[in-house]
């Protein structure tokens, strides 16, 4: 039986990305507070995904990008570098492009603000809200980040409730725990 | 049935046509004929309407390239195209002759005759088996003649 060699896939999924054909690239990257799916188009970052059931997001990913999605560690490179260099406490801000083209005016324009809390800092919901001049819109700032695409690099965990307590999080409560205690916002 | 993702049609195919790109061109040219193959693939791909017919695709797609290989000098890889310059290969002028077919004995004959897979293979690309391959093929091909003018 011939079975294509794991050097030969990679090779194939290496060039695919390299001449530019692919409309979104994926791998999956460890990390400490486990595997997360993450993806890219050509314009940048475009999904991190706790728990990702992969075929799931594979379907997501050409639904919303286009049909040409493929598993390919060469373009996620740089956010693996820069997740290792985070959990690792080597690095506080992400120096990666995103690519939120595709979601509304509103969420770009919070999650624009939330990319600008910075590391070790919480901020409220009602904060946020005001500081995206929609002071009245807390309960849809709490919506946009519960659908955050890009949790950790767009940092939602920084956003708690009014009275301090966590709140909730996409990726489950222990998590938004660990990563705030990780920048030493809490102890 | 809709377009699957890339991933899953290169996942589901890449070692039958790795396989068969093995058996028409030995281990050495195959890996380059596959990278080939399913980047042609990917290029062509957005513009698929549909999901059917994926893996006929995907051995057409394979057997064309394995046709140029064939054609090229080993080792001369920087040479130009030869394949272009002695005018329609066979799998071109068959595409056309076979275009009123039903589609499975279209790509019966155009598998057999223009790419020369035998049955078994052929029978694999379009799901079913070499009997099926065989009997669709001589269908197609009486089809043909009795459209020919005498």
């Amino acid at each position: 039986m011939n079975i294509v060699s794991p050097d030969l896939d990679r090779r194939f999924r290496d060039a695919a990305a390299q001449e530019g054909l692919l409309d979104a690239a994926y791998d999956l990257v460890d990390t400490p507070i486990g595997k997360l799916l993450v993806a890219t188009t050509e314009r940048g970052l475009c999904r991190i995904a706790y728990d990702a059931e992969p075929d799931r997001e594979i379907e997501l990913l050409a639904r919303t990008f286009g049909v040409r999605v493929l598993r390919s560690a060469k373009p996620i490179d740089p956010a693996r570098r820069e997740l290792d260099e985070y959990f690792d406490g080597r690095r506080r801000t992400f120096d990666l492009p995103v690519d939120v083209a595709l979601l509304a005016e509103f969420n770009r324009r919070v999650l624009g603000e939330l990319a600008r809390v910075p590391y070790g800092e919480v901020v409220t919901y009602g904060e946020l809200a005001a500081r995206a001049e929609r002071p009245r819109a807390a309960r849809a700032v709490g919506t946009v980040m519960n659908r955050n695409p890009l949790p950790i690099v767009l940092p939602c965990h920084r956003v708690i409730g009014a009275n301090g307590s966590l709140t909730g999080y996409g990726g489950g409560l222990d998590r938004k725990e660990m990563l705030l205690r990780l920048e030493g916002a809490i102890l | 049935m809709t377009l699957p993702p890339f991933e899953r049609f290169y996942e589901e195919h890449r070692d039958e046509i790795f396989g068969f790109l093995v058996r028409r061109l030995g281990r050495d040219r195959a890996e380059d004929a596959f990278q080939e193959t399913f980047l042609r693939a990917l290029r062509a791909y957005p513009r698929l309407r549909h999901g059917e017919h994926l893996r006929a695709w995907a051995y057409t797609i394979a057997g064309r390239i394995a046709i140029d290989e064939h054609r090229r000098p080993r080792a001369d890889a920087d040479l130009p195209e030869l394949a272009s310059l002695d005018g329609r290969p066979a799998f071109a002028q068959l595409e056309h002759l076979a275009d009123e077919l039903p589609p499975t004995e279209r790509a019966a004959v155009v598998l057999r005759y223009g790419y020369d897979l035998d049955y078994a293979e052929i029978g694999a690309a379009l799901g079913s088996n070499a009997t099926a391959a065989r009997q669709a093929a001589s269908a197609g091909i009486r089809r043909l003649r009795r459209k020919e003018p005498q």
